[in-house]
């Protein structure tokens, strides 16, 4: 896939690279990689004056004895960027509001298309999972079918949904809702609304008066992670209007920076709560900024991904593995299961994005595989016999010959597969003795994850032929 | 445009500006050359308008380069840089291309909540006033109700609309869309599809099929790709149009939601970089609010600019 600009992690990844070779830092030093966040910063979609401020603060910070005198400049630089752009997310992950006497009254809002009402029933979603008993309201009137899309969702999540009686305007439905939700009882009201620019008088008026019927506990601005420089117009029209209290950020799992989350943390000073990442509607997850300013400096999103790991992995047999691996060394049996191991984890791409390191990696074209070619791999184990899964010293030419046409595919797959698991062995067993490669702690079980046979693309799991429903 | 969409546009965008000319009012005011303090305003604005980094630089240093030769002051920048916008998005409008022997068929692609559907009733409803016989193809068959949602549109718009059940191959609908039309002698067929993020490998496959399908179903279709575009999407539009067009031959853009206070700077980007045109603009979420696009009114509205005794200004 052709990307036109290089990320902002990539960026700062070359930046932190020359900056690693350096012993001491001078100003003008500082100002050369100063001017390549900002580019980075702006490519991002961090508004211009956010990334102004931004730098200038680094800039105060990084050029002086401070940094100059120290023994490791560089790694002093990392700290105060990261820092900084830690202090402009927020530090910590924020949490809804909790109304003293249920139920607590959510209310979104936001542009048009920004995914609101996809937000709403993924975040019911979510209250459900976590014990809540969510319930949902439907009050964009003004989009056709928002409501029907609203209910179809509702139930999907299986959750109770409230939509309008003939009549009623988007207040009255969302006090109808608050009020079934005594009768239910529901603890979570979430009220859907119409989207429109803040900038129109009449949206703004419906939703202040939606606003003032139901007295919400948390209004939510739901925000496109691809949003450019007018997003801080945008959350500064709805914080005036509305008033805001956080942010959920929507389609988090496409390949924009994300840099408008940034500018409107800094703008509205509210924080970013939740975190759209798929089409699915579990796919949403609490917002952590500091991970997110991490994952912007090319750190790596460690934390995120081992929480995923942990949630996906059998820890009994990885650690089985971990020893028969340790006694035996590693297996081509042993590499297809991590590998569908590694794909019940989630779409490739975003855990792979998550490692430290790889991020660069596996944007560089011969690193990306696409699913077909893992569903080759898994071919051509499939067409081994045991004995050459287990030692697959043993497969010679007359071998590879009849894998290749067991599986569908060339004897040179075949031959690229071995030498990659050759490869991945020898890693596994520094693994096992010890040498951990950097960022990959207490993950023994990935070894498909460090080579090229494994890469780029999203599994197609998440739908099926049409979508999968 | 006889009822002032782009005034309209303008309206969305002066709501929200800091405005440039106001600014640039300021900073021109007492003086009488081309000054580094204006040149970084202009280039503030630029950016603000999503133009991005290398077009605003090429713009900037344009304007840098006249003024250093002694051919423009500090009173004509506005109007200058105004022109140059214009003058980079030349040729970059143009109408839908016909199909020789009809039906013309039209795709909508995007991600998602760009404005798809609402773009296809609209579309539907602009075709139809020119006298066209117009039939929807309702394949988006993956978001919850929006069969539903093109069907309010198409009843509103007087069109005919073809569906399948929701989940089923979004495909099978396009092709029997575009052998309805053929069987029904319409014009133009104009087919919604699923939001769909430019990243996933898996929708994007999806989509190419939906185009080879278009053209088993008839011969030369789809005749127009359209990338519907999202006017506040910040500097990954050109992403989009770059794996769009190499996934499925995006044909040209439609630019959305310029009714707001976003003002679509990227397509400068996109067109430059791909040479896609953009042929139509979204100014409201009323069925006739879809105008071919106009760069001269786009330059001026993209810079904020303000009709009253503006020179150049063309209102549509």
């Amino acid at each position: 896939m052709g990307v036109l600009f290089e990320s902002l992690s990539s960026r700062l990844e070359s930046v932190w690279r020359r900056l690693r070779g350096r012993g001491r830092l001078t100003p003008q030093d500082v100002d050369e990689v100063l001017r390549e966040v900002r580019l980075a910063l702006l490519e991002a979609d961090v508004h211009f004056k956010v990334a102004k401020d931004f730098i200038a603060r680094v800039r105060e910070k990084a050029v002086g004895d401070e940094v100059l005198a120290s023994l490791s400049p560089a790694q002093q630089v990392v700290k105060i960027v990261h820092a900084e752009l830690c202090a402009l997310m927020g530090s910590t992950s924020a949490r809804l509001a909790s109304a003293s006497q249920p139920p607590t009254i959510i209310m979104l809002c936001g542009l048009q298309g920004a995914g609101k009402t996809t937000f709403a029933a993924k975040l019911a979603g979510w209250l459900g999972r976590q014990g809540r008993h969510p319930l949902l309201v439907a009050a964009d009137l003004q989009r056709p079918a928002a409501v029907e899309q609203l209910a179809i969702n509702a139930r999907q999540v299986n959750v109770p949904v409230v939509t309008p009686e003939p009549g009623d305007g988007p207040a009255d439905v969302a006090a109808r809702g608050v009020a079934r939700a005594a009768a239910l009882p529901a603890d979570v009201v979430i009220v859907d609304t119409a989207g429109r620019s803040q900038a129109d008088a009449d949206l703004m008026a419906e939703l202040r008066a939606i606003r003032d019927r139901i007295r919400p506990h948390e209004v939510l601005l739901v925000l496109d992670a691809m949003a450019g420089q007018d997003a801080v117009n945008v959350a500064r029209g709805f914080a005036e209007g509305v008033g805001v209290d956080g942010v959920a950020l929507t389609r988090l799992d496409s390949d924009a920076r994300g840099g408008a989350a940034l500018s409107v943390r800094e703008v509205i000073d509210r924080p970013i709560k939740f975190a759209g990442t798929g089409e699915r509607l579990d796919a949403i997850e609490p917002f952590h900024p500091e991970r997110m300013a991490s994952r912007i400096l090319g750190m790596g999103d460690v934390l995120s991904l081992i929480e995923r790991a942990e949630q996906a992995w059998d820890h009994s047999q990885a650690e089985k593995l971990q020893e028969r691996v340790q006694k035996d060394g590693l297996t081509l049996e042993d590499f297809l299961e991590q590998m569908q191991a590694l794909r019940r984890m989630g779409p490739l791409e975003q855990v792979l994005g998550m490692i430290p390191g790889l991020g660069q990696a596996m944007r560089s074209s011969k690193a990306q595989v696409d699913e077909r070619e893992l569903g080759h791999i898994e071919a051509m184990i499939r067409s081994m016999t045991g004995e050459e899964r287990r030692r697959p010293e043993i497969i010679d030419a007359s071998r590879r010959r009849r894998i290749a046409a067991g599986s569908g595919t060339q004897v040179a797959d075949v031959n690229r597969l071995l030498r990659q698991f050759g490869e991945i062995r020898k890693l596994m067993r520094d693994v096992t003795q010890g040498r951990l490669p950097r960022g990959m702690p207490g993950l023994p079980g990935m070894p498909g994850m460090t080579g090229p046979p494994v890469g780029g693309r999203p599994p197609t799991h998440r739908r099926g032929k049409h979508r999968g429903r | 445009m006889a009822d002032g969409v782009w005034g309209r546009m303008r309206a969305g965008l002066a709501r929200a500006r800091q405005g440039l000319l106001g600014r640039i009012a300021a900073a021109v005011s007492g003086h009488r050359t081309v000054s580094a303090g204006l040149l970084e305003e202009l280039e503030g604005a630029l950016l603000a308008a999503d133009v991005g980094m290398p077009e605003t630089m090429r713009l900037v240093g344009r304007l840098r380069e006249l003024a250093a030769a002694g051919e423009l002051f500090a009173e004509g920048v506005a109007a200058t840089l105004r022109a140059e916008v214009a003058r980079s998005l030349e040729g970059s409008s143009r109408p839908m291309r016909r199909a020789e022997t009809p039906p013309s068929v039209v795709l909508l692609v995007g991600v998602n909540g760009s404005g798809k559907t609402t773009t296809a009733a609209k579309l539907a409803h602009a075709l139809r006033g020119e006298g066209q016989r117009v039939l929807l193809g309702a394949a988006d068959t993956f978001r919850a109700a929006a069969a539903e949602q093109l069907g309010i549109w198409a009843e509103r718009a007087g069109v005919d609309m073809v569906r399948h059940a929701a989940g089923s191959d979004p495909s099978a609908v396009i092709y029997d869309a575009v052998a309805a039309a053929r069987a029904r002698g319409v014009d133009t067929v104009v087919c919604d599809t699923a939001g769909r993020l430019h990243n996933k490998a898996n929708l994007m496959a999806e989509l190419r099929k939906m185009v080879r399908v278009a053209g088993n179903a008839c011969p030369g279709a789809p005749h127009e790709v359209l990338l519907v575009l999202d006017g506040s999407t910040g500097q990954n539009a050109l992403v989009q149009a770059k794996v769009f067009t190499e996934a499925v031959g995006v044909t040209g853009l439609v630019l959305t939601k310029l009714d707001t206070s976003a003002r679509g700077g990227i397509v400068l980007a996109v067109w430059r970089e791909l040479g896609l045109p953009i042929l139509w603009a979204g100014v409201g979420e009323g069925l006739e609010d879809l105008r071919p696009f106009d760069p001269e009114a786009f330059a001026s509205a993209l810079l904020g600019a303000d009709g009253a005794g503006e020179p150049g200004y063309a209102e549509g």
